[in-house]
């Protein structure tokens, strides 16, 4: 434990964990940063003298939380005294919550909902959701999303300002509210997967892996509090991510689905994803996510795009809609049921999603059609919608994506 | 800690929400001691906006910036924290027409006297 491999992997496992907790007993973010630094420097010093306390995060949390106010009584001559040191240094000293295993995870909680508080803008969030709960730096977080840190840094600032002077409460949401901010804190935990999604594609080796980042925190999330959309949430990023090795070329190239090859499918991560799928839906308290990660299940789990239960799909698509109706949804569920009844079924229901007010201006949705078309053997129609969507995609790879299937098409 | 709850409503809605039910939750706010003080405010048509340039005294007609919502009304109340301040704000009868904005009261930083 003392040695240097074992402490910085006890650094890993529990600073934000340390670093919750402190932010409670210190009311604000930036002292406990501090008070967490030295915390460890203190551990690093006295450990290897002393030995390794029973309660590592118990000593922690107290060395950090001493430190911060010995510093602030200190300083207390020369600056103005704040509200949050104030309060900081009326804690008693024996103040006891870290040892109650359930006032820390409590912590991590609280930090959890605060980061993701719907007064802070989306970007905000996830940048003080990174930073704070994850605990990457500021520069691995402006590379990731390709933006100076300079800015990044700006952003956190802002929000740590508005954190502190509109006093947004260091506390899990109580019942009423929760619906609500739980759905923030999904989405945030989303977005900051979809972002990694993309950029996978990438081959910066230094950007940090925010697919993994999301799929932590949503495992965080889930083992904290087992709401059923956090579960299927998590099980949603397990399945997207169990084929990360197939979904693109060696140029980066996205692979459709029925095209990938799903021996190179996690199936370790197919099977957790669909046991979360399972634990879900029986919960009969799911949404939107829970049957998105069902029908990534019932895809992950089909041997071939061919033997695929198409019927099930259109069904959780019909039951995603109840929920959620969007034109991008009926698409995608127009698709299904092409694979199920024929693709003319499939083409009389996109045709009303291709009016301007709709999927007009969306590449996918001729693409779509165009494919169908295709599959029925009308080349006219095919090789004209092929071309409506090479007109309006932007992507490169999408753009050779589409080329490549026109000159399959032939005249 | 002191909030304003800037109460915001268009054309057509300024007249949606009736006086009572504004006095209504006002005085709710009193009995649970959060209000502070709240006032509902003449259309934007009675406003003058002042300014002062170079010493001299410039009135205009009308608010200062055309905007689609106007202010109509404001509650400043004593929560909490945010969140208590952004429940009081939800309760706020014309939220279901327009929009309240919620701002933090900020302390007047008259600079550390010497000591």
């Amino acid at each position: 434990m003392t040695s240097p491999d074992s402490f910085q992997a006890l650094y890993r496992r529990e600073n934000r964990r340390v670093f919750a907790t402190l932010v409670r007993l210190l009311g604000d973010f930036d002292l406990a940063e501090d008070a967490l630094q030295s915390a460890f420097l203190a551990a690093a010093e006295r450990w290897p003298r002393d030995g390794v306390p029973a309660n590592p995060v118990g000593w922690l949390v107290s060395a950090g939380r001493f430190r911060a106010i010995d510093s602030l009584r200190r300083q207390r001559r020369m600056t103005p005294w704040t509200e949050a040191a104030e309060a900081a240094a009326e804690i008693p000293d024996d103040a006891p919550a870290y040892e109650d295993q359930e006032a820390v995870e409590d912590d991590r909680l609280r930090l959890i909902f605060t980061c993701c508080h719907p007064s802070l803008s989306e970007e905000a969030a996830i940048a003080m959701t990174l930073r704070e709960i994850c605990g990457l730096s500021t520069e691995a977080i402006a590379r990731a999303f390709l933006i100076a840190p300079t800015t990044l840094a700006q952003r956190i600032v802002r929000a740590k300002s508005k954190i502190r002077d509109a006093r947004i409460p260091y506390e899990v949401p109580d019942r009423d509210e929760l619906p609500g901010r739980f759905d923030r804190v999904l989405r945030v935990i989303y977005l900051v997967f979809n972002e990694g999604h993309l950029a996978s594609q990438g081959s910066d080796l230094l950007r940090p892996d925010l697919t993994a980042e999301a799929i932590r925190l949503a495992r965080l999330l889930a083992d904290l509090m087992p709401e059923p959309e956090g579960l299927g949430l998590l099980a949603l990023l397990l399945l997207q991510d169990s084929r990360r090795d197939a979904r693109t070329q060696e140029n980066g190239d996205l692979i459709p689905l029925e095209q990938q090859d799903r021996a190179l499918w996690d199936q370790s991560a197919i099977a957790e994803g669909a046991a979360l799928v399972q634990r879900a839906l029986r919960s009969r308290r799911f949404g939107t996510y829970t049957l998105q990660a069902a029908i990534a299940a019932v895809h992950a789990e089909a041997p071939s795009a061919g033997a695929t239960d198409w019927a099930e799909i259109v069904g959780l698509y019909d039951a995603l809609l109840r929920i959620e109706p969007s034109p991008v949804i009926e698409l995608n569920r127009a698709v299904a049921l092409a694979m199920r009844d024929g693709p003319d079924a499939g083409i009389a229901l996109i045709e009303p999603l291709l009016a301007p007010d709709l999927l007009g201006g969306y590449h996918l949705a001729h693409a779509a059609k165009a494919d169908l078309e295709r599959r029925a053997g009308r080349t006219g129609p095919a090789r004209a919608a092929y071309e409506t969507a090479l007109a309006l995609a932007r992507q490169d790879s999408e753009r050779r994506f589409l080329t490549a299937r026109l000159a399959e098409i032939g005249d | 800690m002191k909030y304003l709850c800037l109460v915001y409503l268009d054309r057509e809605n300024w007249s949606a929400c009736p006086d009572p039910v504004c006095a209504d939750y006002a005085q709710q706010l009193v009995d649970s001691q959060s209000l502070i003080a709240g006032e509902a405010l003449h259309p934007v048509d009675t406003a003058t906006t002042v300014r002062v340039r170079n010493g001299q005294t410039q009135l205009y007609d009308g608010p200062f910036a055309e905007t689609k919502e106007l202010l109509a009304g404001f509650y400043l109340v004593e929560a909490r924290d945010l969140n208590e301040a952004l429940r009081i704000a939800g309760g706020i009868p014309p939220a279901k027409y327009g929009s309240i904005e919620v701002r933090p009261i900020r302390e007047l930083d008259l600079g550390t006297p010497a000591s």
